[in-house]
């Protein structure tokens, strides 16, 4: 696989997993899960973990198509790779994909684009919580991955050596439409059934690629069955400092995005030409052996996957993930329901809302956000040129706390921005302690999910502190 | 600006204002009903004597059926004009421009708002479909957007600012405690008010403006027919009004401690009545105190105090009901209540009240020492996009 550009995504939150047991009296377990805030879905997860990832490529590297991939869609029917799209500003020629519903699909979206004649972005993201008290929850992780896969071998850091696969129809864990948790098989089975389909895929990437397992460098081995892949990993006769780290301790399981996640984290660390095996257990199992390049470290993620680890901020309590998670139903204020964006307004001002695209006037330079079309400095009309301001840097230069105001997490922080290279915009910030928010601090911009109303995700962009 | 104004054309000579506050037994058409009657009372005049009428809200009603229905006015001209909260003050500006240009001698001016059957916590504006792109902060946080940016250009310590704005509470409510119109009639005490709990940045529920129901009318006539109908007329000296640009929201050099909107609307305002010296001249205002900070910056933007001293000014008292220039004697919106549509009109009853000397235990001196003008402010929308009113009338 011809991996140009890769990055990730960690939401801020962590749920300390005592907590877990603390608040209902079950075994909670040891270490940390990542929790996404109550303004993230998987679309926005995608979209940072995108953003990371194409934040160091040349504008003429830039991806000809998406393909997205969750098993947490935020929405169904409706692509949500357009959303990411229109996020990362993409021309409108690129076309972009969900592709399905199933932890599966991430292995298969890589696998696509590696199939792929023009250079795809690939975005796996996953939001993984079971019923409170449960194993999913407590092990589950949210998260994203991105990466640019090209066949330009110049350019690539990684290069594909084989693939391997083995599907078998049987069912192992499952979860209807509109269903908040995924059901399970016994542990027992799943491991009788997916152990050699595992170790058969495995086999057959190895064979693909004309190695063995002795020469692997690194190999990462996730799945939906834990205990499956943990078997697993001793099956296939690896050493075990060779064995990735499965995050378990810090992230959890991120569903979807864990097989890329922690393929991202071994780039990180690794070496020009070394092999490294990724093998991905769901619904059979998919593994691809890949070479490292001399181009390897060439493009780097502005954040990376250690950094993003050990930046995580504490929840302040399992009430708030439950919140945040819908399903601990809070009083609201006494204030009007929100109202759903409209379908029109939206789609005029697509690359405003979706690409936090401004504009500027030609004739004295003065910043709008959003675009007008009269200049508020010099008066002048339609003589705009399009800015996208969501890859800058601004500054406070007041704020408030607004106690009264609905949003999911409550309260709502909101400050006036100035934007580095000009422009001014009020929004809400997010990721941020309300406390100790005071004029001059300095903040970044992320696409989020402001609410859901009437059935529509209504998404923008917010601001969080500078990491 | 150039603006010729209308000096001396037009007269007020009757007003009507229901008490404000929970009418929860009255409609909006009740309400009108009892301020236009009040209005009729006070010229000494009945429903067939008017020749044309305006009414205002923001969201009570829908086109000039909102007073036609209720008053079962005769197929006359009614206008529904809207203006967020500076409402009021618009149905007032131009209702006295038809009677100005000579179209209507008699004309009425009214104002109603019905904000306590909605059932929220502060003011709630209905929602034009959008793009979901602005932010939905409530009206307390968009003005509590001034208090950081003042107190960090003028190097105000945060917690005296806190104390600042709390007295202009505490002002405002023992003013409303001698108005027996007002929404609330109780003095409280300076810690209670500091106190209370944070509705958005370091505003607390006591720096918010009353929610509110109410109505308030002025009958309006040539300036030569008003000793018709009273000896004691109110002449319209100035009536400004301006909409912003609403570049504050967007242009980097807009800093949160003033509102441009208003600093024009009292110049223009100021040349239409020819005062020179506003604090000196004025013998009140009634200025559009919709939370605390909001009455500190106004004290500035309409020539009242220098900038950057407007705090040190409330503290001193200078605009207190026995100040030097008494500020929002009848409680302001704080507590005399601001049911949007009404509260301009509203503004000008206790000019009508205090420059004709019958309001009673809160009379301000000022009148009686000679002063003969005073000013209403209002503003509609937030810092750094907002609509502002100004007027002056006198005797």
């Amino acid at each position: 696989m011809g991996i140009v550009a890769g990055g990730t995504y960690l939401p801020l939150h962590r749920l300390d997993r005592s907590r877990i047991g603390a608040a209902l009296g079950t075994p909670g377990g040891a270490g940390t899960r990542t929790v996404a805030a109550a303004d993230e879905d998987t679309t926005t997860l995608g979209v940072e973990a995108a953003r990371n990832a194409l934040a160091g490529l040349a504008s003429d590297a830039m991806p000809e198509r998406v393909l997205f991939a969750t098993a947490e869609p935020a929405y169904l029917d409706k692509t949500n790779a357009t959303t990411i799209h229109a996020a990362l500003g993409l021309p409108v020629s690129v076309p972009a994909y969900d592709v399905g519903g199933a932890v599966r699909s991430a292995m298969g979206a890589l696998r696509l684009a590696d199939d792929a004649t023009e250079p795809t972005l690939v975005v796996l993201a996953g939001l993984r919580t079971g019923l409170p008290g449960g194993a999913d929850e407590r092990d589950g992780g949210d998260g994203a991955v991105a990466f640019v896969v090209s066949v330009d071998t110049d350019a690539a850091q990684t290069r594909t050596l084989g693939w391997g696969a083995a599907s078998v129809e049987f069912l192992e864990r499952w979860r209807l439409p509109g269903e908040t948790h995924s059901h399970q098989w016994e542990e027992r089975f799943g491991e009788h059934a997916y152990v050699p389909l595992a170790c058969d895929a495995l086999a057959n990437a190895l064979n693909a690629a004309g190695t063995s397992a002795d020469d692997l460098d690194h190999v990462v081995v996730t799945g939906v069955h834990p205990r499956a892949a943990r078997t697993v990993a001793r099956a296939i006769k690896v050493a075990p400092d060779k064995i990735a780290d499965d995050l378990a301790a810090s992230v959890g399981n991120t569903g979807a995005a864990h097989a890329g996640l922690l393929l991202a984290g071994v780039l990180e660390h690794a070496t020009p030409r070394q092999k490294i095996a990724v093998l991905s257990i769901a619904d059979g199992a998919d593994a691809v052996v890949l070479e490292t390049t001399e181009q390897l470290g060439r493009v780097v993620p502005r954040h990376t996957l250690v950094d993003q680890i050990g930046e995580g901020k504490p929840l302040d309590s399992y009430e708030t993930f439950l919140t945040w998670r819908g399903f601990l139903e809070r009083e609201p204020p006494r204030r009007p329901d929100p109202v759903a964006p409209a379908a029109p307004p939206s789609l005029r001002s697509e690359d405003w809302k979706f690409g936090f695209t401004g504009s500027a006037c030609e004739a004295c330079g003065e910043v709008h956000l959003p675009p007008a079309r009269v200049c508020a400095n010099c008066g002048a009309v339609d003589r705009m040129t399009p800015v996208r301001a969501a890859d800058r840097a601004a500054t406070i230069v007041t704020f408030t706390v607004d106690r009264l105001a609905y949003t999911p997490s409550p309260p709502l922080v909101a400050a006036v921005l100035d934007f580095d290279g000009g422009g001014r915009f009020q929004c809400a910030l997010t990721d941020v302690d309300a406390g100790t928010v005071k004029i001059g601090d300095r903040v970044e911009m992320t696409f989020r999910r402001v609410d859901t109303a009437q059935k529509v995700h209504n998404y923008f962009w917010k601001a969080r502190p500078l990491r | 600006m150039a603006s010729r104004g209308i000096r001396d054309q037009v007269a007020v000579v009757g007003m009507g204002c229901t008490k404000f506050g929970e009418h929860w037994d009255r409609s909006a058409d009740d309400l009108l009903v009892d301020a236009v009657g009040d209005a009729f009372a006070s010229a000494g005049i009945e429903k067939a004597d008017v020749d044309a009428y305006w009414v205002g809200t923001m969201g009570s009603g829908v086109s000039g059926l909102t007073l036609s229905r209720p008053l079962r006015v005769d197929y006359k001209p009614v206008t529904r004009v809207e203006n967020m909260c500076a409402t009021g003050s618009e149905s007032f500006r131009n209702a006295c421009y038809a009677v100005a240009c000579g179209a209507f001698d008699v004309v009425m001016a009214t104002g109603v708002e019905k904000l306590k059957d909605g059932g929220y916590s502060g003011l709630a504006m209905g929602s034009i479909p959008s793009d979901g792109t602005t932010s939905d902060l409530t009206a307390p946080a968009l003005f509590s957007l001034l208090s950081p940016a003042y107190c960090k250009k003028y190097g105000v310590d945060p917690a005296e600012f806190k104390e600042v704005i709390s007295r202009i509470a505490w002002k405002n409510h023992r003013n409303g405690a001698l108005n027996p119109r007002a929404q609330f009639q109780k003095e409280v005490p300076i810690e209670t008010i500091a106190a209370s709990p944070l509705m958005a940045g370091n505003l607390g529920i006591f720096d918010c403006s009353g929610v509110s129901d109410g109505a308030a009318a002025a009958v309006i006539v040539r300036a030569e027919d008003a000793s018709k109908y009273t000896d004691k007329p109110l002449f319209v000296k100035a009536l400004s009004f301006v909409a912003g640009p609403a570049s504050g929201v967007v242009d980097s050099s807009y800093d949160y401690t003033t509102f441009p909107e208003v600093v024009a609307a009292a110049e223009d305002a100021y040349q239409q009545a020819g005062i020179t010296d506003p604090r000196a001249q004025l013998a009140m205002a009634e200025v559009h105190d919709c939370f605390t900070p909001t009455e500190l910056v106004l004290m500035e933007d309409l020539g009242f105090a220098e900038r950057g001293f407007a705090w040190k000014e409330e503290l001193a008292g200078t605009f207190d009901l026995d100040g030097e220039l008494p500020v929002n004697p009848d409680g302001g919106l704080k507590a005399f209540g601001h049911p949007i549509g009404a509260s301009g009109l509203r503004m000008l009853f206790e000019c009508w009240l205090q420059l004709r000397e019958e309001a009673g235990v809160r009379q301000i001196k000022t009148v009686a020492d000679g002063k003969k003008l005073a000013l209403t402010h209002n503003l509609g929308g937030w810092p750094g996009e907002c609509v502002s009113y100004v007027g002056v009338v006198g005797t």
